[in-house]
């Protein structure tokens, strides 16, 4: 087997009580406590103001974080391929199209029909950086970043092509929430290269195993990481954020478990 | 890429369930469309209705995953002997060696649809036995198929609209590149539901006739089910006549949520890059499975890039005229057709075009006619600017 290795150039984090990248740094190493709050969502300007304004959670969370990680890396988002992994689509959307569809005016609304779509954050990812590589979407329920960082490194280790994982997930309002009851939106987004650069972080290499899986010490990050998909990887930024070289295993889809060796650059 | 065999694979569509059903389809140039008269919807239009879906019943112990796709899913593998064939690459290669890898675009939605109609009148909650996990999420098709054979390993669902089960290939092919897996089950299952079918309506994007690809007076789609699975393994155990995955491109149109670039040039950039993994120039390819959905904007920006980079020297045709578009699971039931192309030496035909659109220059095939390609190009194209071209080829006779 091919070791599936990369170097790790840009890092971005939105979860409920951490905004962004530098904030999760600081509270995954202990430094500040994690205060409760919902997840804070940047206005996309990236987007044209039209799309700006209609632009949903899930779009807004999948743009911010994979930004975040480019501007770290100070790549071009133009010439990356991309790899989005997510639960659901946009579940409010979802929602308001089975509402309309229950009654007798079935008339739904084009946007909200192609705004359905699982691939709507990478279309407009697409749209707003002109990036023309290969895109993947993928859904995996409570496995999605374990699947989303299998295929990325696909793509970085057989093709050689710098790719940007982005794992993000929202939230359904009732009647399906009851159903699925994820919290709150949260995104992590990882941009992957084949080659070790001066902007390299660390390097990771996965392997598919059973190990137990790594939980984290400080209950309530324990619990987003338990309660969001994406925050599956919290054990893993928790290395990053600590600079420290190890092991972690993270939970991927049992008895399957991904365990990701870390070597700080 | 490394060649990789399709050991088994199998496609149901409206033209019947199998390959044996199929293939007879394809020989005759007929349609499986018919006018719509599914569930409850009340539309002018012609869709493609898988028989025997209703009836179609989940083993007890997975009945939790009981909903339209999944009995679709069901169906789909167990015909042609696909579920043997899988059972054998499981014995050979191990539980955790087999990866999934399937493709859908709106999953097992049609059951949210149905639990909205029996929200409790006073809470408004849905109904105890609406399983959202095993049925709506986009993942259901890949857990229950999991399940289904007792796999331990890798599984994902790729939703990329109507381009979801032609990238399945590629990510597979990624997977046994790096030696993860030594098999996979790759495939796609859509089935109908109202989101899409009064979805693609408010777009204006369905037909109120049976679709006619390529025609010059094309007006839209007629939407399909469908469920179609390949079983991919290394290519040294193929034997003459064997089907062989090839190349696979991917791209973005980075252009509009629902309008193809009007160019083409993602097309073309998939198409390209499919020549490119698979090793092959223009010249090679001897028959293009197009995308071909006959709406005016997807068969004008598709044609484009298919005459740009290859005239209108090779043979080419939609099938969706046949199947109807089968939205997540065309990519995979194209493959299947292509195989049937290259194993048959069979070029099919266009069911319901009758005019050409003279304004796009390439050799599209009215009728389907004898003929021996070496090598077929398949492509999917699906909102949000997701494209794939597939290669494949046939271990000469």
């Amino acid at each position: 087997m091919n070791a599936l290795t990369a170097w790790i150039e840009g890092i971005g984090c939105i979860a409920p009580g951490l905004p962004d990248w530098p904030s999760a740094r600081a509270v995954l190493r202990g430094e500040q406590p994690l205060l409760p709050a919902p997840s804070l969502l940047p206005i996309p300007t990236l987007l044209p103001p039209a799309e700006r304004r209609r632009a949903s959670r899930v779009v807004k969370v999948a743009l911010a974080v994979g930004l975040e990680a480019i501007a770290q890396a100070g790549a071009d988002a133009s010439t990356l391929a991309t790899v989005f992994a997510a639960s659901g689509a946009d579940g409010h959307n979802c929602h308001a199209l089975c509402e309309q569809l229950a009654t007798d005016d079935r008339q739904i609304s084009p946007t909200r029909f192609h705004n359905s779509v699982h691939n709507a954050a990478a279309g407009y990812w697409g749209i707003a950086t002109k990036a023309m590589a290969p895109c993947q979407v993928i859904s995996a329920y409570d496995a999605g970043f374990g699947a989303g960082l299998l295929d990325a490194l696909g793509q970085v280790v057989v093709d050689r092509q710098p790719t940007l994982l982005i794992a993000y997930d929202s939230e359904y309002p009732e009647p399906i929430f009851a159903k699925r009851p994820v919290p709150d939106v949260a995104g992590i987004s990882l941009l992957l290269t084949p080659e070790r650069s001066e902007r390299s972080l660390a390097c990771i290499t996965v392997t598919p195993g059973t190990d137990a899986v790594d939980t984290l010490a400080d209950p309530a990050l324990e619990a987003l990481r338990n309660s969001i998909p994406a925050l599956r990887a919290l054990p893993l930024l928790a290395r990053l954020a600590r600079g420290e070289a190890g092991s972690v295993c993270l939970d991927y889809l049992p008895p399957m478990q991904l365990t990701v060796s870390i070597q700080p650059c | 890429m490394t060649p990789l065999l399709l050991s088994a694979y199998t496609a149901s569509t409206c033209l019947g369930r199998g390959l044996d059903a199929t293939r007879a389809a394809l020989q005759d140039g007929r349609s499986g469309l018919a006018p719509c008269a599914f569930e409850t919807v009340k539309l002018d239009t012609w869709i493609g209705e898988v028989a025997g879906v209703d009836a179609q019943m989940l083993p007890a112990a997975l009945s939790r995953y009981d909903c339209r796709n999944n009995r679709l899913a069901l169906l789909g593998l167990q015909t042609d002997g696909f579920d043997e064939a899988v059972r054998a690459a499981i014995a050979r290669h191990g539980r955790q060696r087999v990866g999934i890898f399937v493709g859908t675009s709106t999953s097992g939605i049609l059951q949210t649809e149905l639990a909205y109609r029996r929200r409790d009148p006073v809470t408004g909650a849905l109904p105890d036995d609406f399983n959202y996990r095993c049925t709506h999420n986009s993942f259901s098709l890949a857990e229950f198929t999991r399940d289904y054979f007792g796999l331990e390993g890798m599984a994902m669902a790729i939703s990329t609209a109507c381009s979801s089960s032609a990238k399945v290939f590629a990510a597979a092919a990624r997977q046994l590149a790096l030696g993860t897996i030594d098999a996979a089950i790759v495939g796609g299952v859509d089935t109908l539901c109202l989101t899409t079918l009064y979805g693609f309506a408010s777009l204006e994007l369905t037909s109120s006739r049976p679709c006619r690809p390529y025609d010059a007076a094309r007006n839209g789609i007629s939407i399909g089910e469908g469920a179609a699975f390949a079983l991919l393994e290394r290519a040294d155990i193929a034997q003459k006549g064997s089907v062989l995955l090839l190349g696979a491109g991917e791209s973005s149109d980075a252009y509009h949520m629902s309008a193809p670039h009007p160019e083409g040039l993602g097309a073309r950039l998939a198409m390209e890059a499919a020549l490119r993994s698979a090793g092959l120039a223009t010249a090679d390819i001897g028959y293009i499975n197009l995308h071909g959905t006959a709406t005016p904007a997807n068969d004008a920006a598709e044609g484009k890039a298919v005459a740009a980079l290859f005239g209108n020297r090779v043979p080419c045709s939609s099938t969706k005229g046949a199947t109807g578009h089968t939205l997540g699971a065309a990519g995979a039931v194209e493959a299947a057709i292509c195989a049937l192309a290259l194993t048959d030496g069979l070029l099919p035909g266009s069911p319901g075009t009758e005019s050409p659109d003279p304004a796009i220059a390439v050799d599209y095939l009215l009728h389907g006619r004898a003929g021996q390609a070496h090598h077929a190009l398949s492509n999917s194209f699906g909102f949000g600017g997701s494209n794939c071209s597939l290669i494949f080829g046939v271990v000469d006779k």
